[in-house]
């Protein structure tokens, strides 16, 4: 446990003392931002629209639900942008190690390569977990202004969270099998669209095998957590792929051992 | 203190350490010597645990490093070719991580990078970021991250590769002066180092030792002729016919004159008393000897000698 600390303790500042984690959230927040103004703008003309016409028709306005119009929407659009944030976050993870030699200090020291994985991963999933946790400020502006229901939002971050888990896994899995950042962003991002696209061939493949993709999409599984529906088997699923990459990520660096 | 028996590695069918085997005693320093490629670095990653033997057995301080591990790497200072340095911290925060990876408890951290940073001699560049340091002070770094848990054996891979002239010289005493406390392997394709400061050399080639002694021991007992510089007052003609005649003289190897004086490189046989036979000689025909001077074969030669295969092993 001390061990996995003092490895999540430098990997997690080193994200802060070099730009990375700062163009990360920024840019993270920026584009979920974005989003945001979209979606609350387009519910506004929405309501206004509604109003209009209720008046029109001298009725009272319909009411309109918040939740599923901005804050459903809104999450699922977070889900989309993790996707392209998470290779960013989790490149240097192993690579950067693997080409400044510095894994050698780190597998010459006197811990399990266990203790060196799980530490990395819990750093890169403590700077997503924040950065995914600072997109609070939108939700709060919707409780602010309108009423919207609490509980759902709630569920939709421990959605949030546990893909990150998920998706974070995959990262430092890649980045354990490359000295090349690049190729490390590139392998991930890869990997996380194949994991988002796999969903919609759900959609052209009948029986099992759609059933099967459907299963498979990182995606898909969000969908119930943006809804504030909480399903243990989708947190499940999520915390399975996270394990199984980090033992495929422990496999391959200890793999390093033997074939270097 | 470390004995490593009958250790292979293969690559595929690259055999990069091919069934070596040597001890090394506690407080002494090891010259692990060999022309790059000669698996070295292959040899000091398995013993420090870093990648696993095909065969053979590593053992340091009483554990294998194959069975435990954890107790292996506890006991080992290792300081790769490369420095294995976190460029982007300072060289506290790295050297507090190398302490706190390498099990000191939270207390004693401060004191040991302190004690570390004094040995090395880095107390000035503390608080600066590794990145900005020099390519002496970052190897010092590495050294420092070593030594900070105080390890019974050090594993230093070619300690002096790309540093100048000064600084080699300053690693080298510190390397010195670390030996008696640490047992310490060195490796090195530099052959004055290795006379300089280890206590014995293995010199290692394609995988095998080829020898393996004192560095003093290895330069005696390859060297069967000796080289010896006389400067006579004298011709040089006559001179160098009287030399040749003397007995135990192979060759003359060189000669000139200039201002009256002959000055010759003799090949002498190392058996007979040669340097005795040519005074008695010179006096006698009246010629004033200015200068006798017997040219020590360096590792350089034991090198050059073993390398081109004309070397037996030594042991």
């Amino acid at each position: 446990m001390r061990n996995i600390l003092t490895i999540f303790n430098r990997e997690f500042r080193s994200y802060f003392s070099s730009p990375i984690a700062y163009v990360v959230i920024g840019l993270f927040l920026v584009l979920t931002g974005v989003f945001f103004y979209l979606l609350t703008s387009s519910f506004l003309q929405y309501a206004a629209n509604l109003q209009w016409q209720a008046a029109r028709m001298r009725q009272p306005a319909p009411p309109v639900n918040v939740n599923h119009m901005i804050i459903r929407p809104l999450f699922s659009n977070i889900s989309v942008i993790t996707l392209f944030v998470v290779p960013m976050i989790t490149m240097r993870s192993f690579a950067d190690d693997k080409k400044t030699g510095t894994l050698e200090l780190l597998l010459t020291s006197p811990v399990t390569t266990a203790h060196i994985v799980v530490g990395k991963f819990l750093a890169a999933f403590a700077l997503y977990t924040i950065m995914a946790l600072l997109t609070w400020v939108y939700p709060l502006v919707i409780v602010l202004f309108g009423d919207p229901d609490v509980l759902p939002v709630a569920i939709a971050y421990i959605g949030i969270i546990g893909m990150g888990a998920a998706s974070v896994g995959i990262g430092v899995w890649i980045s354990s099998m490359t000295e090349n950042q690049i190729i490390a962003a590139m392998g991930t991002f890869v990997a996380l669209l194949f994991l988002w696209l796999v969903g919609w061939f759900a959609n052209f493949s009948s029986g099992a095998m759609g059933g099967f993709f459907q299963y498979l999409s990182i995606v898909e599984h969000f969908d119930d957590f943006a809804k504030g529906i909480f399903d243990t088997g989708h947190l499940m699923y999520y915390v399975s792929l996270c394990g199984i990459t980090l033992f495929l990520a422990h496999q391959s660096i200890e793999s390093l051992r033997w074939r270097s | 203190m470390i004995e490593i028996r009958n250790l292979t590695k293969r690559y595929g069918s690259f055999v990069a350490v091919d069934d070596i085997s040597f001890d090394v005693d506690r407080g002494k320093i090891l010259g692990f010597l060999g022309p790059n490629g000669a698996g070295k670095t292959t040899t000091m990653r398995i013993v420090t645990g870093f990648m696993p033997a095909t065969k053979g057995t590593a053992v340091v301080a009483g554990y294998d490093v194959a069975n435990d591990p954890i107790e292996v790497k506890s006991r080992i200072g290792y300081l790769p070719e490369t420095p294995p340095l976190y460029v982007d911290m300072t060289v506290e925060e790295y050297l507090s991580f190398a302490a706190r990876i390498k099990q000191i408890d939270g207390k004693a951290v401060p004191g040991a990078i302190e004690s570390a940073c004094e040995k090395v001699a880095i107390r000035d560049v503390q608080t600066k970021v590794i990145k900005t340091l020099s390519k002496g002070y970052k190897q010092r770094v590495g050294l420092a991250q070593a030594i900070i848990h105080d390890p019974e054996v050090l594993i230093l891979d070619e300690p002096t590769i790309g540093l100048d002239p000064i600084q080699i010289k300053e690693v080298r005493e510190l390397i010195k002066s670390l030996a008696g406390n640490h047992t310490i392997i060195l490796s090195t394709h530099i052959l004055p180092e290795v006379g300089m400061t280890c206590d014995e050399v293995v010199i290692i080639q394609k995988g095998k030792i080829i020898a393996k002694d004192t560095p003093d021991g290895l330069a005696r007992s390859m060297r069967r002729s000796e080289k010896l510089t006389v400067v006579v007052e004298g011709p040089v003609e006559e001179v160098s016919a009287a030399a040749t005649g003397t007995e135990g003289v192979v060759a003359i190897l060189e000669s000139s004159s200039q201002n009256g004086q002959c000055s010759l490189i003799l090949e002498c046989d190392f058996k007979h008393h040669v340097r005795k036979s040519l005074s008695n000689m010179f006096s006698e025909k009246g010629w004033s000897l200015i200068e006798m001077k017997v040219e020590e074969s360096t590792l350089e030669d034991v090198f050059i000698h073993m390398m081109s295969g004309s070397g037996r092993a030594q042991s």
